[in-house]
C-alpha cells in the first residue's frame, strides 16, 4: 500500500478511484502519564509520554484506513491527511483520511 | 505562616520554571540548528499536490510529531500577558520549537528511507491538554508535520 499526500503517485498512473476511506481512534491518556505531564508542565520540555501515545495512535488510525482501502480492492491512498482534536478532557481523537486509488 | 510557606513554594516553582525551562530550551535550540543544518540537503517544500508530479520512482508517507508542554515560569507570564494583551513571547518560541522539532523528525524518517525530497509537507497543531474555551488542566500541545517522502 502506498501513501502519499500528493494527488498521485509520482511515476505511476491512477487507473481506477474509490472514494474516500477514513480511519480513526481515540485515544484516554492514563493516570501515570498525566502525573508526569503535570510535573514536566514544572520544568518545561517535551511530554515524550504523550508523543508516543499519539505516534502510536495515528499508526492505528492509518492502519484502519489503509484496511479499509485493502477491501476496496485498491493499492494506493493518496492526499492523505491528519487531524487531531481533543474531545473530552483526556481524550484525543486521531484521525486519517484520503482518497483510494488503484495505481500502474 | 502557612501564606508566608505558600509564597515560598510559588516562588521556588517559579525559579525552578525559569532556570531549567531556560537551559531546556537553549539545549533544544542547539540541537534543533545542528539537525537543521544536517537535513538542509533534503529539500522541504509545501507544494506538490497542484503542479505536476514529481520525477520519482518510489514515494511514501512520512509525520512526525512532538507533544510540548510549558514550564511554570512561562504559564505564569502568559497570566500577566493576559491582563494587559500582547504578544506572548514565551509561547512563541515554545511553539517554534515544537513545529521546527516536528519538521526535523519527519525530516530523518524521510532520510533514514532514503528520500531526496520531501513534498507537499503539512504542518498541523492540537490542543490535548485542555478542552476549548476552559483555562483548566495543563497545557499540551501536539504539533505534527507530514510529507510525502520522494527518491
Amino acid at each position: 500500500m502506498i501513501l502519499t499526500t500528493l494527488e498521485g503517485v509520482p511515476g505511476q498512473e491512477i487507473v481506477e478511484h474509490f472514494g474516500l476511506v477514513q480511519g480513526s481512534t481515540i485515544r484516554a491518556k492514563h493516570v501515570g502519564k498525566d502525573i508526569m505531564a503535570s510535573f514536566k508542565n514544572i520544568i518545561g520540555g517535551e511530554l515524550k509520554g504523550y508523543t508516543e501515545l499519539l505516534q502510536e495512535a495515528r499508526k492505528e488510525a492509518v492502519e484502519r484506513m489503509v484496511s479499509q482501502a485493502d477491501r476496496l480492492g485498491a493499492n494506493a491512498v493518496v492526499n492523505v491527511r491528519f487531524a487531531t482534536s481533543s474531545v473530552a478532557q483526556g481524550a484525543a481523537e486521531l484521525f486519517a483520511y484520503g482518497t483510494a486509488v488503484r495505481v500502474k | 505562616m502557612s501564606d508566608l510557606i505558600n509564597v515560598i513554594i510559588f516562588l521556588g516553582l517559579l525559579a525552578l520554571g525559569y532556570f531549567s525551562g531556560t537551559y531546556f530550551e537553549q539545549q533544544h535550540y542547539k540541537s534543533i540548528k545542528k539537525r537543521e543544518k544536517k537535513t538542509l540537503y533534503v529539500p522541504t517544500v509545501t507544494f506538490g499536490a497542484k503542479q505536476a508530479m514529481p520525477e520519482a520512482r518510489d514515494a511514501a508517507l512520512f509525520a512526525g510529531s512532538v507533544v510540548i508542554g510549558a514550564d511554570y515560569f512561562k504559564t505564569f507570564v502568559s497570566y500577566l500577558r493576559n491582563l494587559v494583551g500582547g504578544r506572548v513571547v514565551v509561547y512563541e518560541s515554545l511553539l517554534d520549537r515544537g513545529r521546527r522539532e516536528a519538521l526535523l523528525r519527519m525530516k530523518e524518517q524521510a532520510i533514514a528511507w532514503g528520500a531526496t525530497q520531501v513534498v507537499n509537507v503539512r504542518l498541523e497543531s492540537s490542543n490535548i491538554g485542555q478542552q476549548a474555551g476552559s483555562n483548566k488542566g495543563m497545557m499540551a500541545i501536539e504539533v505534527i508535520a507530514y510529507g510525502t517522502g520522494v527518491k
